[in-house]
C-alpha cells in the first residue's frame, strides 16, 4: 500500500500512501475560518486535478458564543481520483480546532481516521463549554484513531510574530496554519494558496503575510514533526478532457442568469430581499454589473416579486429568489404574473422548514408548495437543480421556458447545491442555443387594434408588447380576461376556457422537453427515481449497488412539472419504485396519486444530506 | 418629429367606466386624460400601474400602457418598470387603502429612494369596494360596518408620511378642482422623481361629504389654504395668517401679527422641517387645510444613479464576456482520455 516518497517531494521522512479517495472535515468555532480554510483547500485540490465534491455545515448565527457546541461551523470535502458524486459519508481525516468541534463532529470520523487537534484550545474552560468532564486527549476517548495533536495557538503565534499583525488578529491566522498542516499531509499543492492569500488581503499586506506564514508554518510542521509518519496522497482524477472550475450551485445560478441574459438579449433583472441561503445569488450578481444586470435589493420579499414583474412587463429577463418563507409571501403576486402571462424566474433555494427552521440545512419540503401552493388554478413549471454545475445549464432552461411560454416558472434549487461545490466542464458559451424572444411589433386585430390574449398557435403565449411601443397600448391585471382581447371578462364560459388554455398551455411544454434516460441496469428490478439535490447520492448508491453484484437503474427528474413524456412508461416498466427524498415523501405523493404506482420512498428529514450508505442499504433490502 | 397632437378623448377607452355615478374618481380621470392631452407626448410612452380598490379600476379606463394589479403592491411594480425603461413616464394610481395600509411599506420605500414615478393618492377616508370599513385616513371615532362602536385607529396623514419619508416632491389636493388639480399634475410630472400628490377625493355612497370644509361654497372660502411658492402663507380672504412659532406652524389673525412674521412659503427649503410644519396644521379635512405643493427638491433619482452604476462598470470593465466569466475562478485542464478506477 504504502510507498516511498520520490526524492522530488519536499524532504520528509514520511511514508505516503496513495488512496483514491478521501474526505476530509475542517471543524471548528464560527470564527475560527473553517469555511475559508476547507475551500482554499477544495480550489488547491481542484487545480491539482482531483474530482471532489464539498459540503459546507455553519450554525445560522452569525458568531455564536464561542467555543459552544451551537458555534461549530465545519466544511467537507471529498476528493478523489475518479469522478465522484458527493462529499462522502463519514471523514477519513477531521481537523478539530476546539473541544466543542471534537465533540460535534468525532462520532462521524471513520474508525483509524486522522485526527487534527489544536491542543491550545483543549482548557478547561474550553472542555467544560463543550461539556466534557475530563481531557478526551487524555482520557481514552481517542484510541483508535491517528492523533495529531498540534500546539497551534502558540506556533501560530511564534509564525507570524515578524509580520505586523497584533493583538487579536494573531490568532486569526490559525486557520491557515491548519490548512498548511493538511497541505503537508495530503500533498497538495501551496501556490495556489499563498496566492489567493496575498491576492485576497492585498488591502492590508500584513494580514496576507501573516496568514501566509501561518500556512507556511503548518506546512514545516508536518516536515518535521514525528508525529506524523504517514502522508497521503490523491492523483488527479481522468474526467473528461476539458476546462473545469471548481463552482457552487449560487454562482452556477448566478452565471446561468447572465448567460440567459446574454443569449436572449433581454437586460437581466434580479428582485430580490436578502435571505439564507438564496443571498449569495444577489452578491453573485451584484459584481456583474457590466452585463447590464440590474439588482434591486427590494424592502421585503413581495417587492422583490413585484419589481420583477414590472421589469417583466417593461421587458427584462426578470428573476425574483429567495428561500421557502419568502416564497410563501411572494405566492400571491406569482399567481399574477401566471394571470398575466408575463414571463418570470422565481428562484426557490431550500432550506429546512417550516417557518424559519433551520435556515443553514438542506431539504427538499418545498415541492408541494412549489406545484400546488398558489390560490386559485395556477399551474406553473417546475425545474428542480440536480448538483451544483448543473444549476448553470436549468437556469438557462428555465429562461427559456419563461419567455417562450409566457409564464413564470418555479425553479428549485436547496441548501446542499447552493452551497455545496464541484468541478464543472466549461462550456463553449457559443455553441449555447439562443432563446429566441420576438417582441410584437404591429397591431394583431382588425383595423389596427392590438389583441394581448391572441395566441401564438404552437405555444399557447401570448404576445409581449413592450410599454413604448406605438399602436400596442394595453392593459394587463389580476382580474379575469376575456380570450383575445384582454378586457376584463365574469363571462362564465370564458373563465374555464381561459383556466383551461393556462394550464393546457404550461402542459404543453411537455412536448419541448427531453426524455428521461435510464441510467444503470435498465433490466433491473428496481427504478430509484430521484429528483434536486439528490442526485449524487442516489447516483453513488446505485454505483456500489452494483459493485457488489446487485442491478439497479436510475432516473432523475429535472422537470418536476410537467414531468416528461416517458416517466409513466418507465415507471410501469420496474417491479418496484424508490423514490428517496429528504422530505416526508412529496414527489411519491404526486407520482402514486398522477401515475398509480406503488412507489415506496425512502425519507429523511434531519437537515443533511442522504449518506450513501442509506440509500444503498434501502435498495439492497428491496431487492433481496 | 412633431409632437402628436390629442384630445381628451385619445386617452380614453373602449371600457365602461365602472364607479358609482357621482364618484369622485370620474373627475379625476378627465383631469388626468386632458392633462396628458395637453402634454403631446406620444401615448405609448405612459404607463398607469395601480394595485387594488376604486381608485384602481383607472388603469382599465387609460388608452395607455396599464397594469391593474396586487393590493398595495403598484409601487414595488412601477419600481420594476422605470428600472427596465426610464424613458417610460410611469404612474401609479392608489387609495387611502392601498398605498397606506396593505402597501405602506412600498410606499415609503419608493419615496426614499426618489423612483421616477407619479404617485396619486385618491383619499376618500373610507374602504369603497369593499363596502364602507374604515381607513388607515379614517377620522378617530368613526362609525362603520367594521367600527360599530367607533374606530379606535389613530389616522395617518399621508403629506406627514411622504415627507417623513423624505420624499422629493410632495402635494395635496381637490377631485373638484379640477384647474388645481392639473396644475399639480404638471408640476409632479416635470420632477424628476417620486411625485406624491393626495387627491382628496369624495366617496358619495360610504362617506359623502367627507370634505365639504374645502369644497363647499361657504366653508372652504374659510378653510382653503393655498399654498404658492414665494407668496405668504394667508387664507380666509386674508384675514387668517400661518407662522412659525417654537417651530410650528400656527394659524393666527392676520391683523395681530407684524406682515414680515407671516411664514413665506417655498417648496423648494432643503429642508423638510417646514414642510412637515405645514402639513400639521390639518389632521384631516375637518377645518383649514392646506391644498398645493409642500415640497419640490431635487436629488437624484434610483434609476440614475442604477443606470450610471452599469454604465460606469461598462466604461471600466468592457461590455460582460460570459466565457472570461465562467473562467474567472480559476480553472484547471484535463487533457488526455484515459479510463478510472471508478
Amino acid at each position: 500500500m504504502a510507498d516511498e516518497i520520490a526524492t522530488a517531494e519536499p524532504p520528509t521522512t514520511a511514508k505516503t500512501e496513495t488512496l483514491d479517495k478521501v474526505v476530509i472535515r475542517f471543524a471548528g468555532d464560527s470564527g475560527d475560518g473553517m469555511q475559508v480554510a476547507g475551500s482554499r483547500f477544495t480550489d488547491a485540490s481542484a487545480l491539482f486535478g482531483n474530482d471532489l465534491a464539498t459540503l459546507p455545515s455553519f450554525p445560522a448565527e452569525i458568531r455564536a458564543p464561542a467555543g459552544t457546541l451551537p458555534g461549530v461551523s465545519s466544511f467537507q470535502v471529498q476528493i478523489a481520483d475518479f469522478d465522484i458524486l458527493t462529499a462522502g459519508d463519514e471523514p477519513d481525516c477531521l481537523v478539530a480546532m476546539n473541544p466543542a468541534a471534537l465533540k460535534k463532529n468525532l462520532k462521524d470520523l471513520r474508525q483509524g481516521g486522522t485526527l487534527v487537534i489544536n491542543t491550545n484550545a483543549f482548557d478547561e474552560r474550553n472542555l467544560a463549554k463543550a461539556g466534557y468532564d475530563s481531557n478526551p486527549i487524555e482520557d481514552g476517548t481517542l484510541e483508535g484513531f491517528r492523533v495529531i495533536e498540534v500546539p497551534m495557538d502558540e506556533l501560530t503565534q511564534e509564525a507570524v510574530k515578524n509580520t505586523g499583525v497584533s493583538g487579536r488578529s494573531v490568532l486569526r491566522s490559525k486557520n491557515f496554519f491548519a490548512l498548511g498542516l493538511l497541505a503537508w499531509l495530503f500533498h497538495r499543492p501551496t501556490e495556489p494558496t499563498i496566492e489567493w492569500a496575498r491576492k485576497k488581503f492585498a488591502r492590508t499586506p500584513e494580514v496576507a503575510e501573516a496568514n501566509v506564514a501561518a500556512f507556511q508554518a503548518g506546512y514545516t510542521f508536518g516536515e518535521a514533526t514525528e508525529a506524523a509518519k504517514i502522508t497521503f496522497e490523491v492523483k488527479p482524477a481522468a474526467l473528461q478532457p476539458g476546462t473545469y472550475t471548481n463552482i457552487n450551485g449560487n454562482m452556477a445560478l448566478a452565471w446561468g442568469l447572465i448567460a440567459a441574459s446574454q443569449l436572449s438579449g433581454l437586460p437581466l433583472f434580479y428582485g430580490t430581499y436578502p435571505i439564507t441561503p438564496a443571498s449569495d445569488i444577489l452578491h453573485e450578481l451584484a459584481r456583474h454589473k457590466h452585463f447590464g444586470v440590474r439588482t434591486f435589493q427590494a424592502e421585503d420579499e413581495i417587492a422583490g416579486v413585484g419589481s420583477a414583474i414590472g421589469a417583466a412587463f417593461a421587458g427584462s429577463l426578470a428573476v425574483t429568489g429567495s428561500s421557502g418563507p419568502g416564497i410563501a409571501l411572494k405566492s400571491e403576486a406569482i399567481s399574477m404574473a401566471f394571470m398575466m402571462e408575463l414571463p418570470l424566474i422565481v428562484v426557490n433555494v431550500q432550506r429546512a422548514g417550516p417557518s424559519t427552521g433551520m435556515p443553514t440545512k438542506p431539504e427538499q419540503s418545498d415541492l408541494l408548495f412549489s406545484l400546488y401552493g398558489r390560490h386559485g388554478e395556477s399551474p406553473i413549471p417546475v425545474l428542480a437543480i440536480a448538483s451544483p454545475s448543473d444549476a448553470f445549464e436549468l437556469t438557462i432552461e428555465a429562461a427559456r421556458i419563461a419567455v417562450k411560454y409566457m409564464t413564470p416558472v418555479l425553479l428549485l434549487s436547496d441548501n446542499q447545491v447552493a452551497n455545496g461545490s464541484e468541478p464543472w466542464m466549461l462550456p463553449d458559451v457559443s455553441s449555447l442555443d439562443p432563446i429566441d424572444v420576438a417582441f410584437a411589433k404591429h397591431a394583431n386585430g382588425r383595423n389596427g387594434t392590438f389583441l394581448p390574449y391572441m395566441r401564438d398557435i404552437d405555444t399557447f403565449a401570448r404576445p409581449w408588447a413592450l410599454p413604448g411601443t406605438p399602436g400596442l397600448e394595453h392593459r394587463i391585471g389580476g382580474l379575469e380576461k376575456e380570450a383575445i382581447t384582454g378586457n376584463v371578462s365574469y363571462d362564465p364560459a370564458n373563465h374555464q376556457l381561459m383556466t383551461d388554455s393556462r394550464a393546457w398551455k404550461v402542459a404543453n411544454i411537455v412536448n419541448d422537453i427531453p426524455d428521461l434516460e435510464v441510467a444503470g441496469d435498465e433490466d433491473a428490478d428496481i427504478l430509484v427515481l430521484g429528483w434536486g439535490s439528490t442526485f449524487g447520492s442516489i447516483r453513488a448508491a446505485a454505483r456500489r449497488v452494483r459493485l457488489e453484484g446487485g442491478k439497479v437503474a436510475t432516473v432523475h427528474l429535472r422537470h418536476l412539472n410537467p414531468m416528461p413524456q416517458n416517466l409513466g412508461d418507465l415507471l410501469h416498466r420496474y417491479e418496484k419504485v424508490l423514490i428517496p427524498e429528504l422530505n416526508t415523501g412529496q414527489l411519491r405523493k404526486v407520482i402514486r396519486a398522477e401515475y398509480l404506482v406503488d412507489a415506496k420512498g425512502l425519507n429523511k428529514i434531519a437537515g443533511e444530506p442522504f449518506k450513501i450508505s442509506e440509500i444503498t442499504e434501502k435498495i439492497v433490502e428491496m431487492t433481496k | 418629429m412633431t409632437a402628436p397632437s390629442y384630445t381628451r378623448a385619445d386617452f380614453q377607452t373602449d371600457q365602461e367606466v365602472r364607479w358609482c355615478p357621482g364618484c369622485g374618481d370620474y373627475t379625476i380621470l378627465a383631469s388626468v386624460q386632458q392633462f396628458l392631452a395637453g402634454l403631446g407626448r406620444p401615448r405609448e410612452e405612459f404607463v398607469f400601474v395601480s394595485g387594488i380598490g376604486c381608485a384602481s379600476r383607472f388603469p382599465y379606463y387609460m388608452n395607455t400602457y396599464g397594469m391593474h394589479s396586487i393590493h398595495g403592491r403598484a409601487p414595488a411594480i412601477a419600481s420594476g418598470i422605470v428600472a427596465t425603461n426610464p424613458n417610460l413616464s410611469v404612474w401609479v394610481i392608489t387609495g387611502d387603502g392601498d398605498a397606506l395600509s396593505i402597501g405602506g411599506n412600498h410606499l415609503i420605500h419608493v419615496l426614499r429612494r426618489n423612483v421616477n414615478m407619479k404617485i396619486l393618492l385618491f383619499n376618500n377616508q373610507i374602504y369603497g369596494l369593499t363596502k364602507g370599513q374604515y381607513s388607515p385616513t379614517s377620522e378617530a371615532g368613526k362609525t362603520t360596518k367594521s367600527s360599530p362602536y367607533g374606530s379606535i385607529d389613530y389616522p395617518f396623514n399621508p403629506v406627514s408620511l411622504a415627507l417623513g419619508a423624505e420624499a422629493t416632491f410632495v402635494a395635496r389636493t381637490l377631485d373638484m378642482d379640477r384647474n388645481h388639480t392639473q396644475s399639480l399634475l404638471q408640476a409632479a410630472y416635470e420632477h424628476e422623481g417620486s411625485a406624491f400628490i393626495e387627491i382628496y377625493q369624495n366617496c358619495n355612497v360610504f362617506n359623502d361629504k367627507a370634505f365639504i370644509q374645502l369644497t363647499g361654497k361657504e366653508e372652504r372660502v374659510h378653510n382653503r389654504i393655498d399654498l404658492e411658492d414665494g407668496k405668504p402663507v394667508v387664507f380666509d380672504e386674508g384675514a387668517k395668517a400661518v407662522v412659525l412659532r417654537d417651530g410650528q406652524a400656527t394659524i393666527v389673525d392676520s391683523s395681530t401679527v407684524d406682515p414680515g412674521a407671516i411664514l413665506v412659503h417655498d417648496s423648494t427649503r432643503p429642508d423638510p422641517a417646514i414642510a412637515f410644519a405645514l402639513s400639521r396644521l390639518s389632521h384631516g379635512p375637518y377645518g383649514p387645510t392646506p391644498l398645493g405643493i409642500f415640497r419640490n427638491v431635487s436629488r437624484p433619482t434610483y434609476e440614475s444613479q442604477l443606470n450610471a452604476q452599469v454604465e460606469a462598470a461598462k466604461e471600466k470593465r468592457g461590455e460582460g464576456d460570459l466565457a472570461a466569466l465562467i473562467a474567472s475562478q480559476g480553472t484547471w485542464t484535463v487533457k488526455d482520455p484515459s479510463s478510472n478506477g471508478g
